[in-house]
């Protein structure tokens, strides 16, 4: 016997959830290459546009078969598609206005035509349109046993809404896996792949189209607006954790399974609707990636910039220590604190170089040790290298070098610029380059 | 098809605005925001923000449904219009932010921003929607016209509120027109020239938000933004000046307001929102096809006459070199409906069954193969084009260039001692 609460489940849950999972994953699918051809919001408006389509088509045949569907949603699709570009040569207004108007239009016309029709009673509604009938696709006679799981019956209870995601799922798969490398190619650079033989046109409707079909499917069962947030949404997640487009690809299905699992997950728990509330989980993976994103996240990002001015502050330390080396001087630490500036940075560094053996204590004066005098040398090197190639290469007089040249011996391109220096010993003030053997 | 017939006179009296008070309360209110949104979303539009209002408007949604909730649980009435507004422009006003937050901080371009705050919000929206309609009773009904907009459902001093703030915004953009122009065509140069860029852009975000909150409840918040990209994209047919293009954006939104809401009082079941924006999207229609500056009828008509010139040329240059003897195969044979209208304009004569230039026509054709000349030699010692390869783009050229053009090619191949061949000499030649 099944269970009572696996059979709660299975009347009420199994079906939408089922229906919510393959929605997301067709629009999630094809997400990535919208999102790689910064046309996000095509699949935005196409997802608009398709309303009228659907209604027109229902209106002429008074049928919702899934066919007839597809027909004048694909239409409309096409309508958008062709209508943004004519207006965008003719009218010279930038894309997004174009499309703005083309769906703004339709959706009314749309919006229209369903409550036209709804006044002759007739089950579609502008309500349903924007969070779906998700929480409808109960299963009415689910089985009592296990053994009726596997059965004709169980096959013959599944709602036409859950053949058509499923039958679409496969078809965005397959044409994915079937046209990665043209679609590849037409997404990151339409003059190549033209030269290739590719035409990035046909690429760019046949995508169109397919996002058509997601968008029709999914409509029904989850609305426009989680089509649209699956279509933008886990392939932005993705790309904000990858670099790789086969691993985004992966990464946004993976994001988009979790996104409607979870979202339908809290919906049923808080008892809200479930369309939206796998919009705003796709939202929440968004926000987690943009903050903790290992590559791209910000505290990821703040901790390297993090790092790399402790470094700065560091060599500044070390070239100033040699600095005043050569002068034959020393410094103590507030003396150092006073021309470096930024006491607490300045007192961190030193308590690094410290504890790194670079500079060493000599009653309260600071000495460089043997590698920290190389590792200085190697800084004013570059810093003087620099200097000279300034004053030769870029033709600046040399009292307006020092500036620049501070921020540039940080970098690691100096390794070239004896090779192009006419005097790799004196810098434009007079003062001596170390040698490169010395920072060894 | 509607059961409730419409007299004639009822029609009459509320495009009039003598249909009942409150009836016209709610047309001049909304020709006002039309108005309104028109010349806010002009400059909009011309600052390439379209989408970030359709992004805003959906925005608004988590603001309502909040704004509701919080205040129905503080015991007041949750619908009264100003709560809900204040909700929705400030989860609107997040919305934007979060779309510049995006832009700024992680590798995501424009329009995947706009697409996941509009979508984002939007689902929190739906969701506390849903909250709203289990927990409370039957009082959330008004909420859900702003999805859609219900101008029906507006009262007197709602209307007469969202009338005002469209006077109130088309004022302030009034008093900004300069700066706002400046901003929007050329920010660099407004920026140098001292102006706060970055306050006037904020000011005209501020109007775009005021005019989507004000438009919630009669258009909703779905197509608001049409009302604000729908004007001035179609005016973009009509001109090319900043300040003709803010005018006709107006009027095309006024009329689109005044329609719409006239329309859908007359059909109460239509949702006043779609109406509007289907009369804006047929004003749009007309601009594109009729506009005299950029409309499609205009376009093709400029294109044919173009074609026509270059083809009466074309006759007229083979005509004369063949007179001059240029041109040795004397049998061309030339498009009927050509040498009839070309012969109407008496440049063209039949001699002997033969085609022959009038004098007219004769001086034409010693134009036209003078430029051609001109303009080879240029290609040939200007752009070094070797000169068996010149004769193709020359075709292309000719006809295009302008007196002042052939001025100047004279003098600058005459500088260069380029030997120019004296129109006049093919002619004695020939005589």
């Amino acid at each position: 016997m099944i269970p009572n609460w696996m059979q709660t489940f299975l009347t009420l849950d199994a079906f939408p959830l089922i229906a919510a999972i393959l929605a997301a994953l067709s629009c999630g699918l094809l997400g990535n290459f919208l999102i790689l051809r910064k046309q996000s919001l095509m699949g935005d408006a196409i997802s608009h546009a398709v309303l009228p389509g659907l209604v027109v088509a229902f209106l002429i045949t008074q049928s919702r078969s899934p066919g007839i569907m597809f027909v004048g949603a694909a239409f409309s699709a096409i309508l958008t598609v062709a209508l943004v570009e004519l207006i965008k040569r003719l009218g010279k207004v930038e894309p997004g206005a174009a499309m703005g108007v083309v769906f703004s239009v339709l959706f009314a016309l749309g919006v229209y035509l369903l409550e036209s029709a709804s006044a002759r009673s007739i089950d579609l509604d502008a309500d349903c349109v924007l969070h779906g009938n998700l929480q409808t696709l109960f299963w009415m006679d689910s089985p009592l046993r296990f053994e009726e799981l596997w059965s004709m019956q169980t096959l013959e209870g599944i709602p036409r809404q859950l053949w058509t995601l499923l039958g679409t799922t496969v078809a965005v798969v397959a044409f994915i896996g079937v046209f990665f490398k043209e679609l590849r190619i037409s997404s990151f650079d339409p003059g190549i792949s033209t030269v290739q033989g590719i035409n990035a046109g046909i690429m760019h409707m046949a995508l169109m189209s397919f996002v058509a079909i997601a968008a029709v499917a999914s409509f029904e069962a989850v609305g426009s607006i989680l089509v649209i947030a699956m279509l933008i949404c886990p392939a932005a997640t993705a790309r904000l954790l990858t670099d790789r487009l086969i691993s985004q690809i992966i990464v946004s299905a993976i994001v988009a399974f979790l996104t409607a699992i979870v979202g339908y997950a809290i919906a049923s728990k808080m008892n809200v609707n479930a369309a939206g509330m796998m919009a705003s989980v796709s939202g929440a993976f968004v926000l987690v990636a943009m903050i903790a994103s290992p590559s791209h996240g910000m505290v990821a990002k703040s901790r390297n910039q993090r790092r790399l001015g402790r470094l700065v502050a560091l060599e500044d330390l070390l070239g100033n220590l040699y600095r005043i080396e050569e002068l034959n001087q020393t410094a103590t630490k507030a003396q150092l604190i006073e021309t470096l500036g930024n006491a607490s940075r300045t007192r961190h560094s030193i308590e690094r170089a410290l504890s790194d053996g670079l500079i060493a204590m000599n009653q309260d004066q600071i000495e460089l040790t043997e590698s920290g005098r190389a590792r200085g040398a190697s800084i004013i090197r570059k810093h003087r290298l620099w200097e000279g190639y300034l004053v030769e290469k870029a033709g600046l007089s040399p009292d307006h070098v020092h500036a620049t040249a501070e921020q540039l011996e940080h970098l690691d391109l100096s390794s070239k610029l004896p090779s192009v220096l006419s005097n790799q010993d004196i810098d434009p003030q007079g003062k001596p380059i170390p040698r490169e053997h010395e920072s060894e | 098809m509607q059961s409730d017939a419409l007299t004639f006179s009822e029609i009459i009296n509320t495009l009039t605005m003598q249909g009942g008070f409150n009836t016209s309360a709610v047309i001049l209110g909304t020709t006002l925001l039309g108005i309104a949104a028109g010349v806010i979303g002009a400059f909009s539009l011309l600052r390439k923000r379209s989408l970030t209002a359709d992004a805003l408007s959906h925005a608004t949604l988590p603001g309502i449904a909040g704004a509701f909730l919080i205040v129905t649980a503080l015991g007041f009435e949750g619908r009264s219009m100003p709560v809900l507004m204040i909700g929705a422009a400030i989860t609107g006003i997040v919305g934007v932010a979060c779309i510049h937050f995006i832009l700024h901080h992680t590798r995501l371009k424009e329009d995947a921003a706009i697409g996941i705050v509009l979508s984002v919000f939007f689902g929190i929206g739906v969701v506390l929607l849903s909250v709203v309609q289990t927990s409370s009773s039957g009082s959330a009904a008004g909420i859900n016209h702003y999805i859609y907009g219900q101008t029906a459902a507006m009262t007197r001093s709602d209307a007469m509120l969202m009338g005002f703030i469209g006077v109130v915004a088309s004022l302030i953009a009034l008093v900004m027109l300069k700066e706002f122009m400046l901003v929007c065509f050329n920010d660099h140069f407004a920026r140098s020239i001292g102006l706060p860029v970055w306050l006037i852009d904020s000011i005209m975000l501020g109007l775009v938000v005021v005019i989507t909150v004000a438009g919630l409840q009669a258009v909703g918040l779905i197509l608001i933004v049409a009302m604000l990209i729908i004007p001035p994209a179609a005016a973009r047919f009509w001109t090319d000046r900043l300040w003709k293009l803010v005018l006709v954006s107006a009027l095309i939104g006024g009329v689109s307001g005044y329609a719409g809401a006239s329309i859908s009082a007359l059909l109460p079941r239509k949702p006043a929102g779609s109406v509007i924006v289907l009369v804006a999207g047929a004003l749009f229609a007309i601009s594109m096809l009729i506009a005299p500056a950029r409309g499609i009828i205009a376009d093709s008509i400029r294109r044919v006459r173009l074609r026509i010139r270059i083809a009466v040329d074309h006759v007229l240059e083979t005509l004369y070199e063949i007179e001059i003897g240029l041109e040795k195969n004397p049998h061309h044979s030339f498009d009927a409906t050509l040498i009839w209208l070309m012969k109407r304009r008496g440049w063209i004569t039949t001699r002997d069954q033969q085609l022959v230039l009038t004098s007219s026509g004769r001086l034409q054709g010693q134009r036209i193969h003078r430029n051609h000349q001109l303009w080879e030699q240029y290609l040939v010692s200007y752009a070094d084009i070797a000169p068996t390869h010149v004769d193709w783009s020359v075709d292309l050229v000719e006809h295009v260039l302008t007196d002042d053009l052939i001025d100047e090619l004279e003098s600058a191949l005459r500088e260069r001692g380029v030997e120019l061949a004296n129109p006049w000499d093919h002619v004695g030649e020939n005589a």
